[in-house]
């Protein structure tokens, strides 16, 4: 599904040419749920933006469901954005004064369609917020914020739902409840899961973690303490952050 | 992305914050105001000069000394048209009637039934009710005996009656004093003219008219140094059926004839006023649009203004949009939409707020004396909200452009 070849990024700070990425070789199948972690600075960020077709790779080539993304006009990549990916961030990054459906509507808008106050609603059925539906961001706990932005990503049925941190702003057991969801998304929908994170605990419920550091992959192997990635890898995060 | 929902997110966007968007409006609405009340004003004085014009009687032709082109050598006081000149042109065909006259527009103190008005004067003779259309509503008018004798005898304006003897019919046979610098005349009330109304001139009804020997003989430059009786103006009035212009020919044929080849005179019909007058206060018009339409632009600018601080404030949000989907054509649209619907709701209320205020102000005279007409023609009210949505358009579209611009990572790492 997606195909990464010598993917480099270089910022310019000032005259000073700031290497992020440099040179990243990855094959993601459909369907996967993984992570990838590093430290701050260690371009897992930029990485996800090129993932998501939020920026451009300087070098390289990325294939996405075979189209080559460097070969996109910025429509296109909205187009992209609009039906093939969802975010969810970790400032989940609502807008402010707007419902919670009116916010999980919001891709449909842009995507275009009929019956989205019915694809919306059932968006946050899936999430469990369908309570919620009439209640703003401010009314809503940093855990169920997060919830409604996943629907965000979810309502558009997208192929590939790229996560930036997701847990960073919760506590362990809001976190654990979130993490169980993306692995319940991935395992039921077959959606393909990315989550950017630097906790071990949470990148622990997937079943790949790619380690980056100083814009290169370091490695790419299923978590620790999950030998067998492919059995049951739901149960096995479960029990991972406890 | 369905335009109905850029609407729906714009009005959500502008309520948000009522009090800007209301103060950004103020100024569309103002500029839209002044635009369509300033335009009511200088079509109502284009209407109000035609109206005029045409209400001094029909088939008239004026002789005035001086020409159009020297006005100023000769000026108001230019003395080249004299009794004989009129009766010369009465003989002409397709002269119907002919009446000379002095007009001071000066006003003038006139005293009576002890009290106090100003008018003005105009000197003339017993034609002029019959050439101006215009005939009295009590006593009667001057006749050609008050013209030999240079009798003291006086019509008053409808609006000067009033003023002094509260009806018509009281002030006939009374006596006034007209007081103009050192000079005063005694005069006795014969008439009083119908009123005129303020459709025409506002002083047609606050005039005073005696006969025009009186005047040449009581008032010092009422002759000129050569002995002849001059007067200030000559109004002819063709015979019913047109030909007025080439009886327009005739005059000037004959008088260029009488006065040695010296065009030291203007013949000019109604038709020639109301093409002069309407010229004026279509520049007139022009030039109160054109001063509304900058306080319009300042609430552009205004609008512009706002839009830069909106985007500023809203990059976070254009982030997120962008990243669930939105292209850079889509937050385009959202702000431009949004600079429009400022400016065509403020140009809806600016138009009420003209119309209201042209409404007030008709008939308005604003201490002057002269009261002011208005009349909102539909199609400034058409081009006001045009213009007032190309103004949306034109300083919406650079915010508008920026906001579509910004690079959606950047925007959302901004707090």
């Amino acid at each position: 599904m997606i195909r990464l070849r010598g993917i480099t990024k270089v910022y310019r700070a000032g005259d000073v040419p700031v290497p992020a990425l440099q040179g990243i070789d990855l094959d993601i199948e459909r369907g996967e749920f993984l992570a990838i972690i590093g430290p701050s600075g260690s371009g897992k960020s930029t990485l996800m933006h090129i993932l998501g077709c939020l920026d451009r790779p300087s070098r390289g080539t990325y294939e996405l469901e075979g189209h080559d993304v460097r070969r996109m006009s910025e429509p296109q990549l909205a187009r992209v954005r609009s039906r093939r990916i969802g975010f969810v961030f970790q400032s989940y990054n609502l807008l402010p004064r707007l419902p919670a459906i009116t916010q999980v509507e919001l891709p449909l808008i842009y995507r275009g369609g009929n019956s989205r106050r019915r694809l919306a609603a059932r968006a946050l059925a899936e999430v469990g917020l369908l309570d919620r539906a009439r209640h703003r961001p401010t009314q809503l706990s940093g855990g169920e914020q997060q919830r409604v932005s996943i629907a965000r990503a979810l309502v558009t049925n997208p192929a590939l739902i790229l996560a930036d941190e997701p847990t960073g702003a919760l506590d362990t057991k809001t976190s654990a409840e979130l993490m169980e969801m993306f692995a319940r998304l991935n395992a039921e929908r077959g959606m393909t899961i990315i989550v950017v994170t630097h906790e071990p605990e949470v990148a622990a419920y997937t079943r790949r973690v790619i380690q980056l550091r100083d814009g290169r992959v370091v490695s790419d192997a299923p978590p620790e303490g999950s030998p067998t990635p492919t059995s049951a890898p739901t149960d096995e995060g479960k029990e991972a952050p406890a | 992305m369905i335009i109905f929902d850029t609407i729906q997110t714009a009005l959500a966007q502008l309520s948000a914050n009522k009090l800007r968007t209301g103060l950004t409006m103020l100024g569309i609405v103002i500029g839209v105001g002044a635009v369509i009340a300033l335009m009511a004003a200088g079509q109502g004085a284009q209407k109000g000069v035609t109206k005029e014009v045409s209400g001094l009687g029909s088939n008239l032709i004026f002789v005035e000394p001086g020409q159009t082109e020297q006005g100023g050598r000769f000026g108001v006081g230019a003395m080249t048209l004299t009794t004989d000149d009129a009766e010369a042109i009465k003989s002409l065909p397709y002269v119907d009637a002919a009446v000379s006259q002095f007009k001071l527009d000066m006003e003038n103190q006139l005293v009576g039934n002890g009290r106090n008005t100003s008018a003005s004067m105009t000197a003339t003779g017993p034609d002029f009710p019959y050439v101006r259309s215009w005939e009295v509503e009590a006593g009667r008018f001057l006749i050609d005996d008050d013209v030999s004798r240079k009798a003291t005898n006086v019509v008053l304006g409808a609006q000067v009656a009033e003023d002094l003897f509260d009806t018509p019919q009281s002030a006939i046979g009374q006596q006034v004093r007209l007081n103009f610098g050192p000079f005063s005349l005694n005069l006795t009330v014969v008439g009083v003219m119908e009123k005129r109304g303020a459709g025409g001139s506002g002083d047609e009804d606050t005039q005073i008219l005696i006969p025009l020997t009186t005047f040449q003989t009581r008032i010092p430059f009422g002759r000129n140094p050569t002995g002849e009786e001059n007067i200030g103006q000559i109004v002819v009035k063709a015979t019913q059926g047109g030909k007025v212009d080439e009886t327009k020919d005739d005059i000037y044929q004959l008088l260029l004839q009488r006065h040695d080849y010296t065009e030291d005179f203007t013949v000019e019909t109604q038709e020639d006023l109301t093409a002069t007058a309407r010229q004026v206060s279509r520049t007139l018009t022009m030039l109160l649009g054109a001063i509304a339409g900058i306080s319009l632009v300042v609430g552009g600018i205004g609008i512009m203004n706002i839009m830069l601080v909106s985007v500023t404030e809203r990059t976070r949000e254009i982030g997120i949009r962008k990243a669930v989907g939105a292209s850079s054509g889509n937050i385009l649209l959202q702000f431009v939409v949004e600079a429009v619907i400022v400016t065509l709701v403020g140009g809806a209320v600016g138009v009420l707020a003209g119309v209201v205020a042209a409404r007030i102000a008709n008939g308005q005279d604003f201490g002057t004396g002269s009261p002011v007409t208005t009349v909102v023609a539909p199609w400034s009210i058409f081009v006001a909200l045009g213009v007032s949505a190309i103004i949306g358009l034109f300083f919406g579209i650079y915010p508008a452009f920026r906001a579509s611009r910004l690079d959606p990572i950047e925007a959302l790492r901004t707090e």
